[in-house]
């Protein structure tokens, strides 16, 4: 299948063709193979990769970023993946060949929400700082010239004049002398991951860099370029949808990887309203829980509570008709009146129903976009309890729900490992008595469904998840499977032949 | 002084909008020399109109073409959105989602309803000249970093009308930051962190950056006199327990102590910051001078709302307009006399109508020929007889400067080709 290029290629290259094609072990992804491959490695490449990126999630929340266990770690699984991780390796080819090819593919797969866009991103940054973490150093220089990343270096005179502001705002320079290690000077945007944690000093507009942390600034035009490319790829969707051969195939591996995405399952109308207050006490997650106590307690949320809450609710089964009458029933025993929700929020909870303007169906927010975005600040009560709450008073939440004192410390000890979403989990398996996680919880409204699935005694409630009432974008819904693991089924056989025709998929 | 009654705001308005908002400065700062075409023609607009009435996406191709329906509509209150792709006013005829926002000045809002949990003379709402410092120091933190450590040089400070202030930054590659970068330069700049759900909201470590040392140093300058006499923060136990809760539990017993032996909130801040250094000098590190510290930024430091400056497409009240509620101006600060700055002497439309009708009257009584100048030419110097003219003078100002930065840019781009 010829999907990048506009020209046939031929597949064998001499050795220093080979060589010229992937200098390094870890690429910037600039250009699109143009190679033609069949369906059958196009497939394969990609559930490799994603295979790939999950474990890089995966090690991303045991362990931490960079330590030893998680270099070790990673580094087998790419091995074995037979992805490219040495750059001193003396036949990369293949391997560098199949992480050109098998990135480009999941583009395609990931490009097609924010959330899966968000997703992709991270994971393929945490990869690239693996992969640049073992760059040896006699390499990186050219590695950055070859990627045309040149930073300028300051003088020593500046060097010693700032040598107070760089220190107090850079991390330790590990065993480097000040002396000795080069501070570059980059526009602060190019910055950003670490001036926005004041990780490094700005002055009149510039960062002021030590060597050490330059691979930040790396990874900040990584990034930027590759969500530049995905919102690209995701304009000529409508082309890579309309065929028939891969959009069942590039549904389903974003779907495999993500998870559902709750929304406007088959539960709509199934709640009344008085049920609200029970099932929050029985069967949400703490997130919301606390949400809706606020709601009820100051008959308010702002806007960020509004959001988390009100797409939940619309997850778990509320209609829209629903929605306005439970948060207008709420909202005008406070300061708002009657004429004022219709004006304002009213419109709002529309909107989040895909019934105003740009008609966007919102889906229920993720733990990983609850944790990472949007954290709250004065007066909100969004956001995890785990991630964004004093851990005094998480303490008292827990005990007022009943969670022994051992349960509250295996918590606490989570929590400390900054592992927010196994700490709700335990929460879950402590408040319904079971003994170890039987399923991976990442989705406020998953642990409402395998909730509500235990006490209804284990009988399947949940109901597959149907096509959605008004189509949305994704123009043809792929049965989802809610496993996490297992690779899609294989494709019609008939589909093994090289394909042509798809190029321009990435062009801009 | 004429009082503001809000039942007369529109007939306000009707004469505020034809007489005195300051349209050709106005222009002349959205318009940005002209230099970028369209510009000005692809600006948002939305105006609020009579009984809460919302109109997004108005666009104007002039000046004049502005002022008319502006002068039609007498809107309550005008909001400024983004530059977008295409005429805001034509959104729907443009293909779905080709309609996009693309730049906007870099804003920010500041207000005073984020900090009840730490004012203890109003709430909400109200605002009186004791809990006004938290903006002075506010303004004074965050220009400051503007300026000094992001190289921002257009900013433009703007009392809100009512409880707040607003930041719009203009220089040309200001607005052009994506959105990632808006909410980096937020989270660089704040320091209170968490919801309801967190007591403790400023942490630092023992590294302390140039940022956070700069802007202590600017609150040490009001600390006494707003927090501890001013606001009265350790005035009683229930006042002083709050404190507790941002230091370590260790001293609590020896600070309960010696805060009932003192007299006043200056004498039992001492005590504080004289336990913490003697438990310093004694025990271990977790007592440093950041303990008193995280007190002082818990109580004086600016409270950004992340979401109004993270969006590129996010409106906000725009300069010049009338708050509905209070009848005041939304009007410049002179970021020279900060300190000075006083929001209940910030005139009122009432007042200012008022001014302009005893200057007409009089006037009237001389000569007329007032009569015979037109319209446009006379509306220029009409606000000059009111006391709004010393805040659309330093408006000039910072549109002078932008004048200034716009020409050296052109200078230097000349003289590149020239080199070339
Ligand atoms: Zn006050």
């Amino acid at each position: 299948m010829q999907f990048f290029g506009s020209k046939r290629k031929k597949l064998i290259l001499a050795g220093d063709q080979r060589v010229a094609s992937y200098p390094h072990s870890l690429q910037f992804y600039l250009q699109p193979p143009s190679e033609n491959i069949s369906l059958i490695e196009f497939e394969t490449l990609a559930i490799d990769r994603l295979k790939l990126l999950k474990i890089v999630e995966n090690l991303g929340v045991s362990y931490v970023k960079g330590s030893e266990q998680y270099q070790s770690k990673l580094e087998i699984e790419i091995r074995r993946l037979k992805f490219s991780y040495r750059e001193s390796s003396d036949d990369e080819f293949e391997a560098r060949r199949r992480d050109h090819i098998s990135h480009f593919i999941l583009r395609l797969a990931y490009c097609q929400s924010e959330d899966l866009r968000r997703w992709l991103i991270q994971q393929e940054m945490d990869l690239f700082r693996f992969r640049f973490s073992i760059l040896p150093p006699d390499t990186v220089q050219g590695f950055l010239k070859d990627s045309h990343l040149q930073f300028e270096t300051i003088s020593k005179e500046e060097k010693a004049l700032h040598s107070q502001d760089i220190l107090d705002s850079s991390m330790p320079l590990g065993g480097n002398k000040y002396e000795l290690e080069a501070v570059y000077k980059v526009p602060f945007a190019d910055a950003l991951d670490l001036f926005r944690g004041r990780k490094v000093y700005l002055e009149r507009g510039f960062a002021f860099v030590p060597h050490q942390d330059i691979v930040s600034i790396i990874l900040n035009d990584f990034r930027a370029k590759l969500s530049k490319a995905l919102a690209l790829t995701a304009r000529s969707l409508p082309s890579v949808q309309s065929d028939e051969r891969l959009q069942p195939l590039l549904n389903h591996l974003s779907h495999s990887y993500v998870g559902q995405d709750y929304n406007t399952q088959g539960n709509m109308g199934k709640i009344s309203l008085d049920q609200l207050d029970s099932l929050a006490m029985k069967s949400f997650p703490l997130c919301m829980r606390q949400l809706h106590k606020a709601l009820r307690e100051h008959h308010h949320l702002r806007h960020g509570g509004r959001m988390q809450y009100g797409l939940f609710l619309k997850g778990i089964g509320l209609t829209l008709e629903q929605a306005l009458q439970f948060w207008k029933l709420e909202f005008i025993k406070g300061k708002v009146d009657t004429d004022k929700f219709d004006k304002g929020y009213a419109y709002n909870i529309r909107h989040s129903y895909g019934k105003e303007g740009k008609r966007t169906d919102y889906t229920p927010f993720s733990c990983m976009k609850i944790i990472l975005t949007n954290p709250p600040s004065q007066g909100d009560y969004h956001g995890c309890p785990f991630r964004h709450s004093d851990p005094e008073l998480l303490k008292q939440r827990l005990q007022s729900s009943k969670v022994s004192q051992t349960g509250i410390n295996q918590i606490l000890d989570y929590v400390k490992g900054t592992h927010y979403q196994l700490a709700c989990q335990k929460f879950f398996d402590l408040t319904h008595n079971i003994e170890d996680g039987m399923f991976s919880l990442n989705h406020p409204n998953q642990y409402f469904l395998e909730s509500q699935k235990l006490l209804s005694g284990g009988r399947e409630v949940r109901k597959e998840p149907s096509q959605p009432e008004v189509p949305q974008a994704k123009q043809s819904v792929q049965k989802t499977s809610n496993s996490t693991s297992s690779p899609p089924a294989s494709l019609d056989s008939t589909l093994e032949m090289d394909m042509e025709g798809l190029e321009g998929y990435f062009s801009e | 002084m004429e009082a503001f009654d809000p039942n007369e705001l529109p007939e306000l308005l009707k004469l505020y909008y034809r007489r005195l908002f300051p349209f050709s400065q106005y222009y002349r700062w959205l318009n940005y020399g002209g230099v970028v075409k369209n510009y000005f023609q692809h600006r948002e607009f939305s105006f609020t109109l009579k009984d809460d009435i919302y109109i997004r996406y108005q666009s104007f191709n002039n000046q004049s073409e502005m002022e008319k329906e502006i002068q039609k509509l007498n809107p309550h209150k005008i909001d400024i959105g983004a530059v977008y792709s295409h005429r805001p006013i034509q959104h729907n005829t443009v293909k779905l989602g080709a309609f996009q926002a693309q730049e906007k000045e870099l804003v920010f809002d500041i207000d005073m309803t984020d900090y009840d949990d730490v004012r203890r003379c109003c709430s909400s709402a109200d605002i009186c000249s004791k809990c006004w410092t938290l903006m002075t120091m506010a303004i004074h933190i965050i220009d400051r970093a503007l300026k000094e450590d992001f190289g921002f040089k257009h900013r433009l400070w703007v009392y809100s009308g009512r409880r707040g202030v607003h930041c719009w930054v203009c220089d040309e590659t200001v607005r052009k930051l994506s959105s990632a970068v808006r909410s980096g330069i937020v989270e660089y700049l704040s320091l209170v962190k968490g919801g309801e759900e967190m007591r403790k909201k400023v942490h630092l470590s023992t590294k302390v950056h140039p940022f956070i040392r700069k802007s202590i140093n600017i609150v040490e300058k009001y600390f006494e006199e707003y927090a501890l006499v001013g606001q009265d923060i350790f005035e009683n136990k229930e006042t002083w327990d709050k404190i507790l809760t941002l230091v370590p539990e260790s001293i609590h017993a020896e600070l309960q102590q010696g805060f009932q032996k003192c007299h006043n909130s200056v004498q039992r801040w001492e005590h504080l910051k004289r336990t913490v250094s003697t438990n310093r000098a004694v025990k271990n590190e977790k007592f440093g001078p950041w303990v008193e510290w995280e007190i002082m930024l818990h109580y004086c430091f600016p409270r950004l709302d992340i979401n109004v400056s993270k969006g590129i497409n996010h409106l906000l009240k725009s300069p010049f307009s009338v708050h509905p509620k209070t009848g005041r101006i939304s009007v410049p600060i002179n970021l020279q006399k900060v300190d000075q700055f006083d929001p209940f002497i910030v005139p009122t439309i009432s007042q200012i109508c008022h001014e302009l009708d005893m200057v007409s009257t009089n006037e009237d009584d001389g000569d007329k020929e007032n009569e015979a100048e037109p319209d446009t030419k006379r509306h220029t110097r009409d606000y000059k007889k009111t006391s709004l003219a010393p805040y659309v003078k330093s408006f000039e100002q910072f549109l002078e400067e932008l004048d200034k930065s716009r020409k050296g840019e052109l200078l230097r781009k000349s003289d590149a080709q020239r080199d070339f």
